[in-house]
């Protein structure tokens, strides 16, 4: 009996340290959310935002290609990028860990974070400053005379392209390289000993083995860069839009809050979509 | 012999490729935050400081600057003490659904910042809360919640469970296990988790520009600069910024990841 009392009084108190974090869970993310997926269903009067509790917004979504193709151009830029930066980053990955000396290791991957920590607009900004048509760029193509007329680089979806890289290459470094030094040294002396060469080692034993680190760094990305407004806003213009500009113009110009919504979780359809392919393949990896 | 000194070449060749790639912008943006000029682009002209006179005479700039500390300091307290909290009964304590708890608590991770913003944008047009910087204050403390969570409940091992136990028997009461004993041997993954969110908060838009109405966070007031094309002012407050998250940088790396290694 004494114990049940003490263990209902552990358990309340258990409660009390938990419950304050679960309730700002609850009201300012699981209900948003369930708030956002009324409003998706509802539709817009003038002004005013009626409940409808239809499908009609997800249909125009599907009908009206302006919106579709915001969806095809952020999967687009989103894949590129992470193609892109995932073989940029693995050679650096690499060097850092195994030509870099070790005690310059941690220095080297600090020097390349450090240029991320301005502000994220600052860095988009400093971008447009290298890719404008008087940028550095064209500035030093057409002084050495490798071109006659400035090259078009700023508003394009290059651009948008090149600024995500430029994140994202830091990012999958610190990924790739912690799975990296993780690896034992013996695995790969073992393979060497059995006679495989140098490209046979890596293929064989150590990309197999970076290969979840590699996925971890890719879904980041993922899901980093098919949400992002600032970049494609910034760098790639109003030429071609993505899905979170798309997104944003509904909600100013626009003021249609529904389809804003609506376009919302669609886009985290997509991320869920991505998280579990991604789940499961390192599921199947690992058994 | 040779194949090999050739890979060793080309790997100092990368590295120096991908390292330059990485400065370039940041380079280029400190450069021409001096320039004596209107435009901050080739070919530079020579030194000023004026830029900066004009970032720091600006008082829009400066009461965001201001708006934005105190957002990212204050939703990082309040992040970093129900994280604390939560990870606190989580490990120590055996509750019902502890996973689905575990899981919930750190859902918002995987969902992007702009969906987070309208999701709650949408709940206080609802409720008819109006925008401050209380709202993106909210907002902040929800992005960094998961993230302070997940850093402290990771590092609660067992041998400190003991320890716990052991001032526990010696009469301590709960809150003071927690305040005395927990919270000290666990400050180097708090201050960690602390520092983590303080940069996120102070470097995040799209919640701050959604939420906010007239006081706006330093990232609002820069986007809205932006507005005014390429300009050397922007470039100067960019290097401001970078300059204030390195000292933060350095502050993380000389206090919580010396006294970790030292253990």
């Amino acid at each position: 009996m004494a114990q049940a009392t003490l263990e209902t009084r552990e358990n309340r108190r258990a409660w009390g340290f938990v419950t304050p974090a679960l309730l700002w869970t609850i009201a300012f993310f699981v209900i948003p959310f369930i708030v956002m997926a009324a409003i998706s269903l509802a539709t817009r009067k003038g002004r005013e935002i009626v409940m409808a509790f239809n499908l009609d917004n997800y249909i125009t979504f599907f009908e009206k290609a302006h919106l579709l193709k915001g969806l095809f151009v952020s999967l687009e830029i989103t894949f590129t990028v992470t193609i892109i930066s995932v073989v940029l980053a693995y050679p650096l990955a690499w060097i850092i860990a195994e030509r870099v000396p070790q005690k310059w290791q941690r220095m080297a991957l600090i020097m390349a974070i450090l240029p991320f920590w301005t502000s994220y607009v600052v860095r988009s900004y400093s971008w447009l400053l290298v890719l404008a048509k008087n940028g550095v760029i064209n500035n030093t193509l057409l002084h050495i005379g490798l071109i006659a007329e400035p090259l078009e680089l700023a508003s394009t979806r290059t651009a948008t392209v090149i600024g995500f890289v430029h994140f994202f290459v830091m990012l999958l470094t610190l990924t790739i390289y912690a799975n990296l030094v993780q690896m034992p040294p013996n695995y790969r002396r073992a393979a060497a000993d059995l006679g495989a060469n140098g490209f046979q080692v890596f293929w064989h034993v150590v990309l197999p083995l970076t290969l979840p680190g590699i996925m971890v760094g890719a879904f980041l990305t993922f899901v980093l860069c098919i949400g992002d407004y600032i970049t494609p806003q910034i760098l790639g213009g109003n030429n071609e839009l993505a899905l979170p500009q798309v997104i944003m113009l509904q909600l100013g110009r626009r003021a249609d809050f529904p389809m804003a919504a609506t376009l919302s979780i669609i886009l985290m359809a997509v991320v869920t979509l991505a998280y579990i392919a991604c789940a499961r393949w390192l599921k199947m990896e690992r058994t | 012999m040779i194949s090999s000194r050739f890979s060793k070449i080309a790997s100092w060749v990368y590295l120096a490729t991908l390292y330059g790639f990485i400065f370039l912008p940041v380079a280029v943006l400190v450069l021409f935050s001096f320039q004596d000029g209107r435009l901050p682009v080739p070919p530079f002209n020579g030194a000023t400081l004026k830029w900066y006179g004009e970032v720091f005479a600006d008082s829009r700039l400066m009461s965001a600057l201001g708006n934005s500390l105190m957002v990212a300091i204050g939703s990082s307290l309040v992040a970093c003490v129900l994280g604390f909290c939560a990870a606190y009964g989580l490990a120590r304590y055996v509750l019902p659904a502890s996973r689905l708890q575990r899981g919930l608590l750190v859902a918002p991770m995987t969902v992007s910042y702009l969906i987070i913003a309208l999701g709650l944008l949408s709940t206080f047009n609802w409720v008819g809360i109006s925008l401050s910087l209380w709202t993106v204050g909210i907002g902040h403390v929800m992005i960094n919640l998961p993230l302070c969570f997940a850093i402290i409940y990771a590092s609660m091992g067992d041998h400190q469970k003991n320890i716990e136990r052991a001032a526990r028997d010696l009469g301590a009461a709960e809150w003071q296990v927690m305040t005395q004993v927990s919270a000290p041997m666990l400050m180097p993954s708090i201050l960690a988790a602390f520092f983590l969110s303080v940069t996120f908060s102070w470097d995040e838009f799209i919640i701050a520009f959604l939420l906010s109405r007239f006081d706006v966070t330093l990232p609002v007031e820069i986007w809205s600069m932006l507005r005014s094309g390429l300009n050397p002012k922007t470039n100067a407050v960019g290097s401001v910024v970078f300059l204030v998250s390195v000292a933060l940088l350095l502050i993380l790396e000389l206090i919580v990841f010396r006294r970790t290694a030292k253990k």
